[in-house]
């Protein structure tokens, strides 16, 4: 079984976000791999062992910082991590999804894991193009997954409910929360991924020559400042009565 | 102008309430066509034109009964690039999160996802899970934009009803579109709304102690016509579900009202319901970091409290109801 796992470095959630002219400040901020993508190398490493051989290949877009999660990440078991160097490239989810599928492509990958989203920019759009792209079926948002022979079997959350999907390998999926717990890198695991192999590819030469982001982000900026609230202390039968009083006719919410 | 196409939600031959909002975003962006993908659902075509909508394409064939991306994203690409939209808003809900970005892929469109305002020829969406907020324009078309729900008012009728244009579609799937088998769907029939489209959630934390705890929580929510939702403390305790969990790791929400019962505020908390329109905390601890986040607060123990706010609304919304005569 050859799993790859496409991972992405993000914020730290617990970082506040500084935003100057209109772009987020990326100083004092904390790095994590996002804690959907760890989901993902979990289910890779899980399958792996239960097959007891494979490989788990982490894929990462990004810059030179992005090599401490890939570093993480090999760390918690990983064979190998392969780092698209998008230093410089002006890009949206489509021209990222084009360098990963490229990247992707010579792999013969049996199974591609990723976070259903990022907590950053949270578009939840890369994982599923790299999938149309590769041609695979795709499996998301999924909370549960077994893979019999040839087939997965997944778990995927819908609106008000679940469903259960069957697809033929290859096959795409994205991971939720409720899958499994992520492991911690131990010390043995740190030691052994320094010498792992962490190759860099620059995007320029996986990205299709003429393609062109198609969005474009304008100025950040931080929601207004919360006004302090009305609290309620007396007791509690007439703090209850003043908020659905205000509840009604001040917030007129019901 | 524009041709703007809405993708609508229909579930039990009804236009999910994300339709219409989605078809208000539509009317400020340009003339607006709706695209009907599913089995059964032509007779929901007549009413789109109470909305405005002046041209309904219809698709509907027995293989898309059940929902999958490869077939509705079959269908819907097609069409597409036959008809050529500047603009596809499709509801950013589980289905429409799922089918976007694939759609977007096969025709080689941008997407802005999770929108939640247009202004000044902008798209706003929120980022780093609601603590900042990102402009995005298009450079090129198509454009594929999923709505988040609850934000934009739902559409309403315009009058005259005139019917759309209805076009029938054809389908034509190949046998990789056919790929994914939906083995099972499995509805929660709680008779609450849904958590992501509920005008009211009432949701509780650690506080609440146990899953017994969360009764009196089910019963102010039952008066309220609510949705239940739950911290991750209270997910992990095994107290409710994960579908209830709300925040970074689960269900963002937009309600006009949330009540976070026994809820401290963590930010990772916050990430989920921070934009709703009007929050309410009730925690014991009046150092709780929700009530930074609370519109209105009530600082007291949450089992003396509920049950008595169960009752207050009952007599309020009794009260309402005798106004509206
Ligand atoms: C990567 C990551 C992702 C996360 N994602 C999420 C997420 O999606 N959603 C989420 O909710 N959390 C998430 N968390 C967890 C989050 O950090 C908090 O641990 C969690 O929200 C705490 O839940 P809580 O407020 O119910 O519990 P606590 O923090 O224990 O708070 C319980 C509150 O109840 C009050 N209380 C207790 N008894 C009573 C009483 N009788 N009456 C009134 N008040 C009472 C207490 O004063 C306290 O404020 C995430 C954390 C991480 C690291």
């Amino acid at each position: 079984m050859k799993i790859a796992v496409l991972l992405k470095q993000t914020f730290d959630t617990e970082d506040r976000i500084i935003v100057k002219d209109g772009v987020v400040v990326p100083e004092g901020v904390t790095y994590i791999i996002n804690p959907y993508d760890e989901l993902a190398l979990e289910a890779a490493l899980q399958i792996k062992e239960k097959a007891g051989k494979g490989e788990v290949v982490l894929f990462s877009a990004g810059g030179a910082k992005v090599q401490e999660a890939l570093r993480k990440a090999l760390a918690m078991g990983a064979d190998r991590a392969v780092r698209i160097d998008t230093e410089g490239l002006i890009a949206d989810e489509g021209i990222v999804a084009a360098a990963l599928a490229e990247a992707l492509k010579p792999g013969g990958f049996d199974l591609i894991l990723c976070g259903w989203r990022a907590i950053d920019d949270g578009s939840a759009q890369v994982a599923i193009r790299v999938a149309e792209l590769l041609d695979l079926p795709q499996l998301n948002v999924v909370t549960k997954l077994e893979i019999e022979g040839n087939k997965a079997l997944a778990w995927r959350e819908i609106d008000g409910g679940s469903e259960i999907l069957e697809a033929p390998l290859p096959v795409l999926v994205t991971t939720q929360r409720g899958l499994n717990e992520p492991r911690y890198p131990n010390m043995k695991g740190i030691m052994q991924a320094k010498k792992k192999e962490l190759k860099t590819i620059p995007a320029g030469s996986l990205v299709p020559v003429g393609l062109k982001a198609k969005v474009q982000n304008g100025d950040t900026f931080l929601p207004k400042a919360k006004t302090a609230g009305k609290v309620y202390k007396s007791d509690p039968a007439a703090a209850v009565q003043a908020l659905v009083a205000a509840l009604r006719e001040e917030a007129k919410v019901i | 102008m524009a041709k703007v196409w809405v993708v609508p939600e229909v579930q039990d031959q009804k236009l999910k309430k994300i339709s219409l909002e989605m078809i208000t975003l539509a009317r400020r962006l340009g003339d607006v066509e709706a695209v009907l993908i599913g089995e059964g659902v032509s007779p929901v075509a007549a009413e789109l034109g109470n909305y405005g909508v002046g041209k309904v394409i219809v698709a509907d064939h027995a293989d898309l009964k059940t929902y999958t991306a490869a077939t509705y994203g079959r269908v819907l690409s097609d069409l597409i690039r036959r008809d050529q939209p500047e603009i596809v808003l499709i509801g950013n809900t589980a289905t429409g999160r799922d089918l976007a970005p694939r759609v977007a892929q096969r025709v080689d469109a941008g997407q802005i996802s999770d929108v939640i305002d247009y202004r000044d020829n902008l798209f706003i969406r929120p980022i780093y899970a609601g603590k900042a907020f990102q402009q995005v324009t298009a450079v090129a078309y198509p454009l594929i934009v999923t709505v988040r729900p609850n934000v934009f008012k739902a559409a309403e009728p315009i009058g005259g009803g005139a019917a759309p244009i209805v076009e029938t579609a054809t389908v034509s799937l190949t046998g990789d579109d056919l790929r994914v088998i939906v083995r099972d769907v499995v509805r929660q029939v709680t008779g609450r709304p849904e958590l992501t489209e509920a005008e009211i959630i009432v949701s509780g934390g650690r506080g609440m102690k146990g899953a017994d705890g969360f009764l009196i929580l089910e019963a102010l929510a039952n008066v309220l016509g609510a949705a239940v939702g739950a911290s991750r403390a209270a997910v992990d305790a095994g107290w409710r579900p994960h579908q209830e969990q709300v925040g970074q790791t689960g269900k963002t929400v937009s309600p006009t009202l949330y009540i976070a019962a026994g809820i401290s505020g963590a930010i990772q908390h916050l990430a989920g319901m921070s934009g709703s329109k009007v929050i309410v905390a009730i925690n014991k601890d009046s150092e709780a970091n929700i009530f930074k986040a609370a519109d209105y607060g009530i600082v007291g123990d949450l089992f003396e409290v509920i049950p008595l706010l169960t009752e207050e609304f009952q007599r309020a919304l009794a009260w309402n109801s005798e106004q509206a005569g």
